[in-house]
């Protein structure tokens, strides 16, 4: 079956000049884009330069930082991560040396500092209200886990090889090639992330440079803040609803399109393609559908059916059915394109060995599809709920831009304000609390981070040697 | 799941579900294309105008063109999603050629150095980005910069030519080590020309994620000239006085095409680059 998909994969559109075709042509492309920004380019350069030479002052604050608390205040955080690293490790490892406990103790004590290093230990202090305190030991624990998931990778092998030969030989290479993806993820994606958890931790309005270190109390406030546990009940509800729908609709569409009839492809191409359009697009077009009077599309049929006309993007609830119907039939198409190849996957003769034993084919489905699907479906999951959670938003600012209001001028938020919009709308306007939208970017990530973390379960089985 | 006869009846308990849902599917589309061709008068008042479609396509196009800078928009997305593509497929690639062919130190934590990444969505993390970027001085002056350096390199694209080395028989690398071939002599020669319906799937992924770009282009360009095409879309649903449905339909309508079309072109390509993936 490799060996199909890869004789199958060399055609080349342009023969054997393909190649050297697209390399000549990326190459200046690229050259031209980057060479006509050479000044920003060169910013960047001196940003990084200036970031290094602050480094050694960074590691001194660092240092005067543990030196200046005291050690009952530090040392909880550490023995929390060494602990779990510990019991952890133990547990997870099959047959694991003292070396590797050890290991795992020092990775977990190391790696509870990545988070709570940042919030300068505040929580492990006496006067700390509780429910601080468990945030801080959630804290510890998170980054402990983050830095422990490759040692215990490590401890059962390493990264699989893909093979035992067939290796090149050199030092510097493999690090050469790696080195602008680790450098841009480095700087674009690893930085940033602790910058919002920073951000989230001290107390500053917009455009003011003025801040001041709070703790956690961004993120206390916001428990207490009516708009913003309503802003996180809409986001649950609208993401349940799109994940529910998205994936039942879909995985019944491509049981019917993963037979094998005459213009099977042509069937696919129509259920599959509004994954291409924008959820921008497909707001503006639910807009157009969902607009008031008897002009839309929902309400020409609605009237010519019943008679009367509702105002949907005006009714808290109808507006979050529009929101919903929007993304589910902007994401549906991805999920039957996956469901598809999923059914394709579902061994024939194991079903057909069920139909012969006498299994039915809603036995068939419950019994061996729909197990044999699970990995898609996890796949389908974490993405669909990425998307509801994340992706939605070009949905919602086309479509009801966050409204109707609820209570009195909005008092009580927007009736489709999700997480991802309200973040966004709070961050920046003048005024506004960026420490606030901090902490609200910090809870929506924690959010999905925890969601695609239960994957990784699954996803490490699969790139480790298992024994 | 029946055996595959090679002359079969057609299955009408097959097709005619399948149809009824393709053209529900496609029903907000053929409502946008028939929307597209109404004045704003004919939008806005009653009887409901489904059928047939109106004169007015071309007059709303070229108010696109004309009113809301879209051929500014649309040259400005292609150079963007390009270099997105390109860039990400580069980095991807070379990624990959690293961790499938090398054998080296800190192997395991550079993986999941890339892995983490999965779990840490550029959505969230947009406001620190932002500060970085007005440091920077991209937002204004290199706006291109700032849309295209921050996303330049993906886990997936990383994991999905991994992947796909990874099924390639390790003979082929060893012939070319006899041969003397430097890597990305081995990559050039030999990867690349079996990985093109992986690429193509890669850079179709990609790109519909490029185009479709929204939010981060609103937060950073805050320039009209500089824009994106999502915004373009945006902007023309409060295009008037009246909303104007066909203009804002006509703005979907070209701000949908390219993705669909690469879409459409390279389809064949694209399942079988999955197919591969699939595949554990």
């Amino acid at each position: 079956m490799n060996e199909d998909n890869i004789q199958d994969a060399s055609r080349p559109i342009f023969g054997e000049y393909t190649a050297p075709l697209v390399l000549t042509v990326t190459v200046v492309f690229l050259g031209w884009f980057f060479l006509s920004q050479w000044d920003g380019i060169l910013s960047l350069f001196s940003w990084l330069g200036s970031g290094i030479a602050d480094a050694p002052n960074a590691l001194s604050r660092v240092i005067t930082h543990y030196t200046s608390i005291t050690p009952s205040q530090w040392l909880p955080s550490v023995g929390i991560g060494a602990l779990f690293g510990v019991v952890t490790t133990a547990r997870l490892i099959s047959k694991p040396s003292i070396r590797g406990i050890a290991l795992g103790g020092l990775v977990g004590g190391l790696g509870s500092q990545f988070l709570v290093l940042p919030t300068q230990h505040c929580t492990y202090t006496p006067e700390t209200p509780p429910i601080q305190v468990i945030m801080g030991v959630f804290l510890a624990i998170f980054g402990s886990v983050i830095a422990l998931i490759p040692l215990w990778t490590w401890l059962r092998g390493g990264v699989s090889h893909a093979g035992t030969s067939g290796f090149f030989r050199s030092r510097t290479l493999p690090y050469l090639f790696l080195l602008p993806m680790v450098l841009n993820l480095l700087l674009f994606l690893y930085y940033p992330s602790i910058q919002t958890v920073t951000l989230s931790l001290f107390s500053r309005r917009f455009p003011l440079p003025q801040e001041r270190f709070v703790c956690l109390n961004n993120y206390t406030a916001l428990a207490e803040d009516v708009i913003y546990r309503n802003s996180f009940i809409i986001t649950f509800v609208i993401m349940f609803a799109v994940v529910v729908f998205s994936l039942g609709i879909a995985l019944g569409i491509a049981l019917l399109a993963s037979q094998k009839v005459r213009y099977a492809n042509v069937y696919r191409t129509l259920l599959i393609w509004p994954f291409a359009l924008s959820p921008v697009v497909a707001g503006a077009i639910f807009l157009a559908m969902f607009r008031e009077g008897n002009t839309g599309l929902i309400n020409a049929l609605l009237n010519a059916l019943t008679g009367t006309t509702v105002s949907w993007l005006r009714d808290a609830n109808l507006a979050r059915v529009a929101i919903v119907a929007a993304a589910v039939w902007n994401i549906l198409g991805f999920n039957v394109l996956f469901y598809i190849a999923g059914l394709q996957n579902v061994p024939k003769d194991l079903l057909e060995a069920a139909s012969i034993d006498g299994a039915n084919r809603v036995q068939r489905f419950w019994r061996i599809t729909l197990p044999m699907l699970a990995p898609f479906t996890f796949f389908l999951l974490v993405t669909n709920v990425t998307y509801a959670f994340y992706g939605i938003y070009g949905a919602v600012d086309t479509l009801t831009s966050g409204g109707p209001p609820l209570g009195a001028a909005g008092s009580l938020g927007g009736a489709t304000s999700v997480l991802i919009y309200k973040l966004y709308e709070d961050a920046f306007n003048p005024g506004s609390p960026i420490g606030l939208a901090g902490a609200q970017a910090v809870i929506l990530f924690l959010l999905v981070a925890s969601l695609t973390v239960l994957q990784f379960r699954t996803l490490e089985s699969r790139i480790t040697y298992s024994e | 799941m029946t055996p595959s006869v090679k002359k079969q009846k057609t299955r009408w308990d097959i097709h005619v579900p399948l149809i009824i849902i393709c053209f529900v599917m496609c029903i907000p589309a053929l409502y946008a294309l028939q929307s597209a061709t109404l004045t704003v008068a004919e939008g806005a008042f009653p009887p409901p105008k489904l059928f047939p479609p109106g004169n007015d396509l071309i007059p709303n196009i070229q108010d696109l063109f004309e009113k809301l800078n879209f051929g500014q928009y649309i040259v400005n997305t292609v150079i963007v999603s390009a270099v997105i593509v390109v860039g990400k497929t580069i980095l991807a690639m070379l990624a990959g050629l690293a961790f499938v062919y090398f054998q080296f130190a800190g192997k395991t934590v550079l993986f999941f150095f890339v892995l983490l990444t999965l779990l840490m969505p550029t959505e969230i993390i947009l406001l620190p980005l932002f500060n970085m970027m007005s440091q920077l001085g991209w937002g204004q002056t290199y706006p291109q910069l700032a849309l295209t350096m921050p996303f330049l390199a993906t886990a997936t694209g990383a994991f999905l030519f991994r992947q796909h080395f990874s099924n390639i028989p390790r003979e082929l690398a060893e012939a070319a080590q006899i041969d003397g071939a430097t890597p990305l002599r081995f990559m050039f020669s030999v990867l690349i020309p079996m990985s093109w319906n992986v690429i193509v799937a890669h850079s179709l992924i990609q790109f519909i994620g490029a185009w479709n770009q929204y939010l981060w282009a609103v937060l950073i360009v805050n320039n009209n000239d500089s824009q994106v095409i999502q915004v373009g879309v945006r902007q023309a649903a409060n295009f008037g006085l009246t909303p104007d449905y066909g203009v804002l339909m006509a703005a979907g309508i070209v701000a949908s095409l390219p993705p669909l079309l690469l879409f459409i072109l390279l389809q064949k390509q694209f399942m079988s680059g999955f197919a591969i993936t699939k595949e554990k």
